[in-house]
């Protein structure tokens, strides 16, 4: 009974917290990152440093009037925030933070669950988080926001293609389609897979720059071309909520990435026994920081990359990124093939 | 105890209300997704009968029907795309160009 | 015990969502049910063991179809809505009509074959690999290869079919 309800059911609170309390202070580090790369200091008023700026953030956030348009569809209007943030929450639950850790006796694994199909159901789950932004645009009942969501949406579906390639090419790799698996195989074969297959790691990682609507694919919430795009007519906590699955789905792409890509939890060179000193920090340890440095890309991106146009965009990521998704999965397939 | 049967009776349940959508409704739009209702719910049976004589035969032909519904929802949206260009409906009723 | 209120908690879902679809004078509304009905179907995949399709069924019904829809509902809702469900109407009651008689067929016959049970199903297979994806992906590849790559063909030439029709006339 204990293992079966009561150490998931904790598990989710400490992901849950962990995520939100990591997604508001990602809005201060970005706000930080992006001031250094200017010469300026960024927030420094609240608290030491800013370090305490997310908090005036969100009670100023939850203090906002909550105003809808007046002749806004209601019930869509306040669906779409929540179809934009459930699903970047929902898919933590499949992401591994670690091994085992040995805790009041119990041997409690550092991830909620462990499906079969674990990569295929972060996929799934994200291109349902289409539908938030879709349905915001429509039931804002204006112009702008309309024709923001669909392209916003038109790339996010464009996007998709690109990374479900790449991520077939890990799963030929790994033989298998848990998460878990996939950081075992990378240990059982010594290597991370960011270093045989890199340009699956490229392409996954300019595609989930596009997925997130993050910098330089961000025209559909630029705030210079669409007076705010598919949240313009969004105040107060519900424009939060957009705010928070922005963040939450990157953190979300970077975690996938670490497991995928940079070995999960495991220590750098892990078939390497010279370095096996490093095993000291345990694993989650290894994950978050992997985690934090592509967080990090995230952010440096959006500081030095100007905006790409719709059509630039759309061009990229169809003529480019899928061919060369679909060349490197058919390498991938002809090397596993030929070496077997 | 959950038999196949009651699954069966699931699959007729959405059949038929699929089955009133499609005769019913005059937005051709919500025609079309009353047969996508139609056809989840053959798959729903497909996948039942599949899971209970333990052969995978039933859930690859339920892969194949999905398929085949991304293909025709597809095509079908295209067609309706093109006929909007020349008469602005979407109103069944309103698609009569062969009556004078 | 859990598998008979999963069962009954889904089965109620789907058919009231889908009861909604049939039934929203919104477009939109009928589509964001749509979604929500797929979903609940994914579901009762999950625990009928079916994980592969479950996940098919999300990623491509939920996530790619729908939002096919729900584009092109939107692209056609912006000049005037649409003409709505007219209650009561000759056509509405014929449809309804027809729809009962063909569940009050469809029950007779699941009753009816329940009672005279048919011969007994083939033997399970046995198949080189465990998973249900690696089963079905066998499948897949050995004894179903031929539909397999007819169902490429044919979404090919519904991609190419859809595009033409669609495109503006230049």
């Amino acid at each position: 009974m204990v293992e079966l309800v009561l150490i998931p059911l904790l598990k989710i609170i400490v992901v849950l917290n962990a995520t939100l309390l990591g997604v508001t202070y990602m809005v201060l580090l970005e706000r930080k990152v992006i001031a250094w790369a200017q010469s300026r200091l960024g927030p420094m008023r609240v608290g030491p440093y800013g370090v305490l700026q997310p908090v005036a953030d969100a009670m100023k956030l939850m203090l906002k009037e909550d105003i809808t348009p007046a002749r806004a569809d209601k019930w869509v209007f306040t669906l779409a925030p929540i179809l934009s943030m459930v699903p970047a929450l929902v898919v933590y639950a499949v992401i591994p933070f670690g091994d085992e850790v040995h805790l009041f006796g119990r041997r409690i694994s550092l991830y909620i669950t462990d499906i079969n199909v674990g990569l295929l159901y972060v996929v799934s789950v994200t291109s349902v988080g289409v539908y938030g932004i879709i349905l915001a645009g429509y039931s804002s009942n204006s112009k702008w926001p309309l024709l923001a969501s669909l392209r916003a949406s038109a790339q996010l579906i464009s996007y998709e293609i690109a990374i479900t390639l790449t991520l077939v090419s890990v799963v030929l790799m790994s033989g298998t389609l848990s998460m878990v698996g996939i950081v075992t195989s990378q240990a059982s074969q010594g290597v991370w897979y960011a270093f045989i297959q890199p340009m699956a790691f490229v392409i996954f990682f300019i595609g989930g720059l596009a997925e997130t609507n993050r910098a330089p694919f961000d025209l559909p919430e630029a705030e210079q071309e669409l007076t705010g795009g598919f949240h313009t007519e969004y105040s107060g906590m519900r424009f939060a909520l957009f705010f928070l699955a922005e963040y939450a789905n990157m953190i979300v792409v970077s975690s996938v990435a670490t497991t995928l890509f940079l070995g999960g939890w495991l220590r750098p060179f892990p078939n390497v026994e010279f370095l096996s000193f490093l095993g000291i920090v345990p694993g989650w340890c290894w994950f978050l920081l992997k985690s934090f440095i592509f967080l990090y890309l995230f952010i440096w991106v959006r500081a030095t990359l100007p905006r790409y146009r719709y059509d630039q965009l759309m061009r990229l990521g169809w003529k480019v990124l899928i061919p060369l998704a679909i060349a490197n999965l058919i390498l991938t397939a002809i090397v596993k093939v030929a070496l077997a | 105890m959950i038999t196949p049967t009651h699954y069966l009776l699931l699959s007729m349940a959405l059949f038929t209300i699929g089955l009133a959508g499609v005769m019913t409704r005059r937005n051709i739009i919500i025609v079309f997704m009353s047969i996508e209702l139609m056809l989840n719910a053959v798959n729903i049976n497909l996948v039942a009968y599949s899971a209970q004589v333990q052969n995978l035969v039933g859930q690859v032909f339920a892969i194949f029907v999905i398929a085949v519904a991304a293909a025709e929802a597809a095509v079908g949206l295209g067609i309706l795309l093109a006929f909007y260009r020349n008469k602005e409906t979407v109103n069944i009723d309103e698609m009569n160009l062969m009556k004078w | 015990m859990a598998e008979a209120i999963a069962f009954y908690v889904l089965a109620a879902c789907i058919l009231g969502f889908a009861v909604l679809v049939v039934t929203a004078k919104n477009p939109v509304h009928s589509v964001v049910f749509l979604v929500l009905d797929f979903l609940c179907v994914a579901a009762l995949y999950v625990t009928l063991g079916a994980e592969f399709v479950a996940a098919i069924q999300v990623l491509v019904y939920a996530g790619g179809i729908v939002v096919l829809y729900l584009f092109v509902v939107m692209l056609v809702n912006v000049k005037r809505p649409p003409e709505a469900f007219r209650a009561g109407g000759r056509h509405a009651t014929l449809g309804l009509a027809l729809a009962g008689a063909v569940l009050v067929e469809a029950a007779a016959i699941a009753v009816w074959s329940r009672l005279s049970p048919a011969a007994p199903a083939s033997a399970a297979q046995t198949l080189p690999v465990s998973g249900n994806t690696e089963q079905v992906g066998w499948l897949l590849y050995t004894s179903y290869l031929v539909p397999f790559e007819v169902a490429s063909m044919l979404l090919l030439v519904a991609m190419v079919g859809a595009i033409v029709l669609a495109r503006k006339e230049s």
